[in-house]
């Protein structure tokens, strides 16, 4: 993001987590408040980052081992005579993905529960800048009133 | 404007851009996988929910089996690249953000603001200000209220109202739509606000607003709140405390029980399809004020069409099901999941014979709604035996057309307020009869 700007920037999507980073803006005078707010973001973002990067990762990968281990089942190779990929039909891979999903539920629910907490925080604590901002200008108009 | 850019958006113009696409992703070096998810959106795309959006079969044909191959192509070479990756995998993610983030440094100073048109991929690749513009602001409240959607259940509970054994009431039905409307709008943009990360990782969702970052998630759960309370307020206090009642429980079963239960366990479908019927139930109780048998049948023709509709859809999802981490039938209890399309399809049918048993139409309904009922289960049944993607789609486009014309059928067959049909009537008399009869 260009040096003078004073908001934040989100990027294209992770080529892992398929999440958009978010490159934060710090303004010279942060209060302690919206400090807060940046450091839950940065954290909500490492952390999402993190799962999702590991989880898609993994996802890849036991999806070519399973097609690996599928086709020597059948006695094919990974590639036929043309050089294209051999692939499973969408009904073999269904068992790979119905394994997938159960294997990984426990995963999913704890990263659920994380997933939630930031999100409400960063929520709430976005509302508390909100309001103090607020606050702040209707003080200053009143004050520019009076003067 | 909207509705213009998506249908553009949709567009077969398109298509041959993305082609080119395809052939500078081939030869670049960096080629990520999002490029290769990027592709399968545009397949998946016409696997949209909303009933606008008619999908292009024939395009969608055209084009997918070259897709199949270049995924092929491209997965292969991403997967060589990730393999040799160290445990610090995320230093390295971080250090690509930056690359490429130096790469787009140049393209974002000129380009800050959202195409509304083409260039999808260019758009996807730069980095974009946080900043929310206000002439932005009507195309991303309406897709973080998913409008289409909303209209969708807007017409539902007008059907509901119509279909109600009382004179019709112009400022009633256009309060209980409205506030329909504004409830629905509520909760998808708290579903929404709940789903930020799964959608970036699902092909059908990757473009909603907040996965964007076009709007936060304050201002997300702000206009939540400013649609929902005056929604349900205009429904209690301006139609009548039972159908805000159940738009406030619409709400709450949507968001706090369907949303979270979508990663937890299959129930969802069913709560699902509850939060379906609910709408022309609400339209029903704002016309009459009770809720009566025929509420309770409309609901019931609506939360049986709910399951050909969703299960047919998820099945071309499994694979994003899988890796977003939701349980969906579709996934782990395929043959449930067929079985079940095919029982509610027979139901429909079931359904359709019941309306005239409790006055809500006349005899002809159940006659005339046959057809297209049995063809929908003869789609059903297509499904339930072959399992496969094409009877899959069959089954879900024919859903997007079956619940529009099950309802205007049902709707011309309605049994009139002041006259009580003779049953020798045809068909065609009784239905001009009762057109007359319900003009103010």
């Amino acid at each position: 993001p260009p040096a003078h700007s004073h908001s934040d920037w989100i990027g294209p999507p992770d080529k892992h987590s398929n999440l958009r980073p978010v490159i934060f803006y710090v303004p010279p005078e942060e209060s302690a408040l919206e400090r807060r707010l940046r450091e839950a973001r940065q954290e909500a973002q490492a952390s999402n980052q993190r799962f999702w990067a590991r989880h898609n990762r993994a996802f890849r990968q036991e999806k070519e081992e399973f097609i690996y281990s599928r086709l020597k089942a059948k006695g094919l190779e990974m590639r036929d005579e043309s050089g294209q990929k051999a692939t499973l039909n969408a009904e073999e891979m269904a068992d790979f993905y119905k394994d997938f999903l159960s294997k990984n539920l426990k995963k999913h629910l704890q990263y659920n529960r994380d997933w939630y907490k930031h999100n409400f925080r960063i929520t709430f604590l976005m509302g508390q800048v909100a309001l103090v901002r607020a606050l702040r200008w209707l003080r200053r108009r009143k004050k520019n009133v009076e003067q | 404007g909207l509705f213009i850019w998506r249908l553009r958006n949709t567009g077969v113009r398109q298509i041959p851009y993305r082609f080119v696409n395809l052939y500078h992703i081939a030869n670049d070096r960096l080629i990520s996988f999002q490029y290769f998810n990027f592709l399968k959106r545009m397949y998946v795309t016409q696997y949209n929910k909303d009933l606008s959006q008619r999908a292009k079969p024939k395009s969608d044909s055209a084009v997918s089996p070259f897709h199949e191959l270049q995924q092929l192509d491209q997965e292969k070479k991403v997967v060589h690249k990730i393999s040799p990756v160290s445990p610090v995998h995320q230093s390295w993610s971080e250090t690509l953000v930056r690359n490429e983030w130096r790469e787009m440094k140049s393209a974002a100073e000129t380009e800050d603001s959202v195409i509304p048109v083409g260039a999808g991929s260019k758009e996807d690749r730069q980095w974009k200000e946080m900043k929310l513009r206000l002439d932005d602001l009507p195309g991303v409240l309406a897709r973080l209220s998913k409008i289409k959607l909303t209209a969708l259940v807007v017409s539902t509970a007008s059907a509901g109202f119509a279909m109600a054994p009382v004179p019709f009431e112009l400022t009633r039905f256009l309060l209980a739509s409205f506030g329909t409307g504004l409830a629905s709008c509520a909760a998808n943009s708290i579903n929404q606000f709940f789903e930020v990360p799964f959608d970036s990782n699902m092909n059908r969702t990757k473009n909603r607003p907040l996965v964007r970052g076009q709007i936060s998630p304050l201002l997300a759960v702000c206009f939540a709140a400013s649609c929902g309370v005056p929604g349900i307020a205009l429904l209690t206090l301006g139609v009548n405390p039972l159908t805000g009642a159940l738009g406030a429980f619409n709400i709450f079963l949507y968001t706090c029980c369907y949303t979270p239960l979508k990663r937890m366990s299959i129930a969802n479908t069913w709560v699902g399809a509850v939060v379906g019927a609910i709408p022309p139930i609400m339209g029903w109780t704002a016309a009459t004020g009770s809720l009566d048998a025929g509420a309770l049948l409309l609901g019931g023709i609506l939360y049986s069409w709910q399951f050909p509709h969703f299960n047919a859809l998820s099945w071309g999802l499994r694979e994003d099901y899988s890796r977003g981490g939701y349980c969906m039938m579709s996934v782990t209890h395929p043959g449930l999941c067929r079985r079940v399309a095919l029982r509610h399809c027979l139901a429909l049918i079931g359904l359709s014979a019941v309306a005239p048993v409790l006055d809500i139409t006349t005899w002809t309904f159940p006659v005339i709604s046959l057809p297209i009922n049995l063809y929908i289960s003869y789609l059903g049944f297509q499904f339930y035996r072959d399992a496969d993607r094409s009877s899959s789609r069959k089954l879900f486009f024919c859903s997007l057309w079956h619940l529009p014309m099950l309802l205007l059928v049902m709707f011309t067959c309605k049994k009139s307020v002041l006259e009580k049909e003779d049953k020798g009537d045809l068909p065609g008399r009784s239905r001009e009869r009762a057109m007359e009869i319900r003009l103010p």
